[in-house]
């Protein structure tokens, strides 16, 4: 698992990719953050990070499935696949190892947003007068939301040998999980399945967490929606026993 | 008995690429695996590494079941793909050292490394990346790749598909130096390299073995006669030389002579049958029946 982790991320890290996306995700909340106007933190008024969580999931939404899109994709391709898949790893540890490195660049585009936080906390009045804890809770979110993101992208990565494919369809798999869910939610249609639509959305979770209380419901729904679609994942890798 | 294949069937869709195969390879063999394209070679060296998986039959490694130690039968294989797929954006000893983790080979990869890059004769290549090398060093980071682990079997898969005449020699020879230790499946469609190389060959055609026998054997098999392009230094006629003792045919190409023969010493004959008529002998060169011939009277047939 190391091997694959070490090469996943030293290829992230010696093309442009990681700069590309650390910097994308830092300019774009950024940008809402400090300058857009109604969103601005001066508009808004209070010293918290809201806004930045509240556009980090579409950020996230956009980046995460490029930078998993090429996962399996590629290495298929190129056919690197068949020569990792005859060496003496197995399919579980391949399949961490991707996995993990991808999460690894989720946590490094977190790191810097860091700075908008000492911001923040430097321009609230008093200084520090902000909900610290609810914005630790807000990051662990973001990184949970990443981690369902990551194998989002892991599983459209090995369903096709297309990048483009794989990128759209990790896309689609983030907005029905993120977004979709709540909005037919929100159309009242079959109340019965309500309870369960709302334990599936990520949405729930993410706002349950962000508030800074850790529920063990939403670590296990986050934790159990990432092992169920790297499960998928092992069960494509193993279908070449056709 | 290192490779054991028995019965293997692979199946895609309703097409059978692999057809009820069996052979065995002992420590030490050079075997090659010879046959046109989409003959099965590929799927079936596929299957021994453990990156598909056959629709029936079975494959041990040193007695390890492919489907039942994949890990130890991935750490026994040298595999190198047909393609030779490499990470185009990673150096040599990159590459190599991510090889060796997947490997879990520990400290001693870096000697071994070196070892290797020196072997493949990769020296002055290796400060680049593998998607800078030309194809026959390419080829080299493959077979390097596939030889880090001291592997008991080396599976090569159309070593040599692609080189030029020199780059083929290189391989041959490196090919033919890491046989003496190790057991050797490589395949190809050139005759002449699995001529030069194996002591064993094993035809396949539409999936099904059609000949597995020693190469001398093989041959052996196909020339009992002997065919000889003799040239001589001036002209003569097809009434002369039809009086040289043991000739059975003779025909004219090019002003030169091709004859056969079933004698053992028919060369004898023609060197003192030109001394008797004061007609030097300039060249007699034996037009061996090649690979290629029996190859092409064993799968028109089948």
């Amino acid at each position: 698992m190391f091997a694959i982790y070490r090469k996943e991320l030293n290829s992230f890290l010696s093309s442009v990719i990681a700069y590309v996306v650390i910097i994308v995700f830092l300019i774009t909340n950024g940008v809402f953050l400090w300058i857009v106007p109604e969103t601005n933190i001066f508009d808004y008024g209070y010293s918290s990070l809201d806004q930045l969580f509240e556009i980090a999931p579409w950020v996230f939404m956009f980046l995460v499935p490029s930078i998993t899109m090429r996962s399996f994709a590629e290495e298929r391709k190129a056919g690197t696949l068949e020569i990792i898949l005859t060496k003496p790893i197995s399919d579980t540890s391949l399949i961490l190892g991707k996995y993990f490195a991808n999460l690894s660049l989720v946590v490094f585009s977190l790191l810097p947003s860091l700075v908008y936080f000492i911001s923040v906390y430097l321009l609230s009045s008093p200084i520090g007068n902000m909900d610290i804890g609810g914005t630790w809770g807000s990051y662990l979110a973001l990184f949970f939301l990443g981690a369902i993101y990551v194998s989002f992208g892991l599983f459209a990565s090995v369903i096709n040998d297309n990048q483009i494919i794989s990128f759209i369809t990790a896309l689609f798999l983030c907005f029905v999980f993120y977004l979709l869910i709540d909005l037919l939610r929100g159309l009242m249609l079959i109340s019965a399945i309500d309870p369960f639509l709302e334990f599936m959305s990520i949405n729930t979770h993410y706002m349950s967490i962000s508030r800074g209380v850790i529920d063990s419901r939403d670590i296990i729904y986050f934790a159990s929606m990432s092992a169920l679609f790297l499960l998928l994942t092992k069960l494509i890798i193993e279908k070449r026993k056709w | 008995m290192t490779v054991v294949v028995k019965n293997l069937t692979k199946i895609y869709g309703t097409q059978k690429a692999v057809d009820n195969i069996s052979f065995e390879v002992t420590k030490g063999e050079i075997v090659g695996f010879l046959g046109p394209n989409g003959a099965g070679k590929s799927t079936t060296m596929k299957i021994i590494s453990c990156y598909t998986f056959p629709s029936s039959g079975s494959v041990k490694i040193n007695g390890y079941d492919i489907l039942e130690h994949p890990l130890q039968v991935r750490s026994l294989i040298g595999y190198l793909p047909e393609q030779n797929p490499l990470y185009d954006d990673m150096y040599i000893r990159e590459y190599l050292h991510f090889i060796a983790r997947m490997h879990k080979m520990g400290k001693h990869a870096t000697s071994k490394i070196e070892q290797l890059i020196e072997l493949t004769g990769l020296v002055p290549e290796c400060h680049k990346k593998t998607g800078m090398l030309s194809k026959g060093f390419r080829q080299r980071v493959g077979l390097a790749q596939s030889l880090i682990h001291d592997p008991e079997v080396l599976l090569l898969d159309e070593p040599t598909s692609g080189l030029d005449p020199n780059q083929v020699i290189g391989i041959r020879n490196l090919i033919t130096e890491i046989g003496k230790t190790r057991t050797i499946i490589l395949s190809s469609h050139i005759m002449q390299e699995v001529q030069a190389m194996c002591n064993r060959i094993i035809i396949i055609n539409n999936g099904r073995l059609i000949a597995d026998e020693k190469t001398e054997l093989l041959l052996h098999k196909f020339q009992n006669k002997s065919r000889l392009r003799v040239e001589f230094k001036n002209p003569v006629t097809k009434a002369i030389l039809g009086s040289i003792p043991g000739l059975d045919t003779i025909e004219e190409k090019d002003g030169k002579w091709i004859m056969t023969s079933s004698d053992p010493e028919f060369r004898e004959h023609i060197f003192t049958f030109a001394v008797s008529i004061n007609n030097p002998v300039l060249e007699i060169i034996p037009e061996g029946e090649s690979l290629e011939k029996v190859f092409q009277q064993l799968t028109a047939n089948s």
